[in-house]
């Protein structure tokens, strides 16, 4: 029966010093969904993407991936499960190369990590597979360009690749158009569908549009705690959803926040 | 996707210029042993000994903090325990060849490294480094009030002995071309860590350490690593300057040592292979000209004024400057 869910929140809790940041949060992702994390800033989306990859530790509850109970373990073991996440600020090594990038990912698989007597022309073999990832988001022609020198789009685009070098179950964006022009919003969405076939995806994005062109489920998020869940239609109905990202004020005046004017540009 | 840019071109691309990259590190390799082999014919051996230990040590310090971020101020507790090690064994056990004590005294200050580093890696930054220094005072005052040491006064007369009880290493041309030989083996083991699939791993770490854990890397374990290979380097270069000098004391354990060896890797450039080296060499003959002249009295005041120079104005060090003056110039 939890089959079906790729992975499952019962009853999460953050608190940091007496301060609820995520209350009793109970997620069901289900298998091959697109399902977006929603709310105003501060609901405690992020958190929630700490938790799950125990970039934070639960105060109470359990995170279940695939029916296990993975609420004990690391950060680096849930991402050899399969859950790999992206991060709001674009996660690079910026020294590297872009292939290197991609390789380092790749790399995990291979058991060589901590052979330091190796030589580094062993990890050529794995060149192939990185600029066919490099190829899948537009960036082959960078593969030997340091990354620090590309552009924000593209270093988005390349820590996406980075995280499919993961083949995970399981793929956690947090925030993907942050910060990014129209052009390349168009662009992540195209990307983050294609990623998505023959996997599941949870996301958290501030841009309403993304969130009604890509997503299967959305969960909204106010306060740390789940406001209402369901497809882009009935979230977008839902006159609390309307409250908590303009106010207090639902008569249908304009709110000020940039959240708000995303709402009305999204219907 | 894009038409112009074929893939498999780009690669090969990539692969020769790995190559040229290679030769390039050849040539120079090639060019340092060549000077370092005729050197002892020019300046006088146990002075370019003193420069090879520390260089040395000075390499194996920035393979932890120029190549995987971590800034330890605690590493003199290692230079310290090689050389003590060596010493009492060479000085107590005469059936002991030398190579053997250096082994031995290399030996205890990896497994020294071990416990450092595990007590140490959880913390980050400046805590790390304070918890590293704090280690190494223990060190320090153990070292002061362990009889075996010879305490304030130190362990003299240490006997250079046979190598392999053959090689008379009391001869300085013998007991040099050793060192040399230890010293670029170490170098070439660095070299080649750096560039092996572990050193990509220390990178990705340096760089950006959450990304690396997200990608599955258990972090802290190849931190761990990183310790005991430096501090294993370290406890060596310790060993064979207490072989060269007949001498360990206390100054090696100072938590002095532990910043000059900070002083060397950013002078000579850190996160470069050979900035240390130049670095090392640059602090020995400062060191040891002021202490020859009018200066004398002057050398710590000189050297912190050359600290402060570099970390406002020449961040690289002597090796990156160069680097990117040759970068720029070259194409």
């Amino acid at each position: 029966m939890s089959e079906q869910y790729v992975l499952e929140t019962r009853n999460l809790v953050k608190e940091f010093k007496g301060f609820v940041a995520v209350d009793d949060v109970n997620l069901k992702i289900q298998k091959g969904h697109i399902h977006a994390l929603i709310g105003p800033n501060g609901a405690g989306k992020t958190t929630v993407f700490n938790l799950l990859t125990k970039f934070l530790i639960p105060t109470r509850g359990q995170i279940l991936f695939n029916g296990n109970d993975i609420t004990s373990l690391k950060s680096a073991a849930i991402a050899r499960k399969g859950v790999v996440r992206s991060f709001q600020i674009s996660a690079v090594f910026p020294h590297m190369t872009a292939l290197e990038n991609i390789r380092v990912a790749l790399q995990s698989f291979e058991g060589t990590s901590y052979s330091f007597w190796k030589s580094g022309a062993s990890l050529n073999r794995l060149n192939e597979r990185c600029m066919d990832l490099l190829e899948q988001v537009g960036l082959e022609e960078y593969a030997n360009t340091t990354t620090v020198e590309l552009a924000y789009g593209r270093k988005r685009a390349l820590e996406l690749a980075t995280t499919l070098a993961m083949e995970p179950e399981l793929l956690l964006l947090d925030e993907p158009t942050q910060g990014m022009g129209a052009e390349d919003v168009d662009r992540v969405v195209e990307l983050v569908r294609k990623a998505a076939k023959g996997r599941t995806v949870l996301m958290v994005e501030h841009n309403l549009s993304v969130v009604s062109k890509l997503c299967d489920r959305i969960t909204v998020l106010a306060q740390g705690a789940v406001l209402t869940e369901g497809d882009y239609d009935t979230v977008s109905a839902d006159p609390r959803v309307r409250e908590v990202y303009m106010g207090t004020d639902s008569s249908g005046e304009r709110g000020s926040s940039s959240e708000a004017s995303e709402v009305e540009a999204a219907e | 996707m894009s038409q112009s840019f074929d893939s498999t071109a780009i690669h090969q691309a990539i692969l020769e210029q790995q190559k040229a990259d290679a030769r390039k590190k050849m040539v120079l390799n090639v060019v340092l042993v060549l000077l370092l082999v005729a050197a002892p014919f020019v300046l006088y051996p146990v002075f370019l000994m003193k420069i090879l230990c520390f260089a040395l040590f000075a390499v194996a310090f920035n393979l932890l903090f120029g190549f995987t971020g971590l800034l330890s101020f605690g590493h003199a507790a290692f230079l310290a325990t090689g050389g003590y090690t060596t010493g009492y064994l060479l000085t107590n056990f005469s059936g002991l060849t030398t190579e053997m004590g250096i082994l031995a005294g290399t030996a205890v200050a990896t497994l020294l490294g071990l416990a450092f580093a595990l007590l140490s890696i959880r913390r980050q930054g400046i805590y790390f480094a304070m918890v590293t220094l704090a280690l190494a005072q223990l060190v320090f005052f153990f070292f002061v009030q362990s009889e075996f040491t010879g305490g304030e006064d130190g362990m003299h007369g240490i006997p250079r002995g046979h190598l392999l009880g053959v090689i008379d290493l009391n001869n300085n041309f013998n007991m040099y071309y050793f060192v040399l030989a230890v010293f670029l083996g170490c170098y070439l083991l660095v070299q080649r860590i750096v560039s092996s699939p572990y050193g990509q791993v220390l990178k990705s770490i340096k760089q950006n350490e959450p990304r690396a854990v997200s990608l599955g890397y258990n972090v802290n374990r190849y931190k761990v690593l990183a310790f005991v290979i430096s501090a294993a380097l370290a406890g060596l270069a310790g060993s064979m300057k207490s072989v060269v000098f007949q001498l360990a004391s206390l100054n090696d354990a100072h938590w002095h040592m532990s910043g000059e060896v900070i002083l060397m890797t950013l002078v000579g450039g850190m996160g470069t292979l050979l900035g240390p080296v130049v670095g090392a060499t640059f602090v020995v003959n400062v060191e040891y000209h002021l202490s020859q002249g009018a200066l004398r009295d002057w050398v710590d005041p000189i050297l912190g004024g050359i600290f402060i120079l570099v970390v406002l104005a020449f961040r690289s060090g002597i090796v990156g400057e160069l680097q990117k003056f040759f970068k720029k110039n070259l194409g």
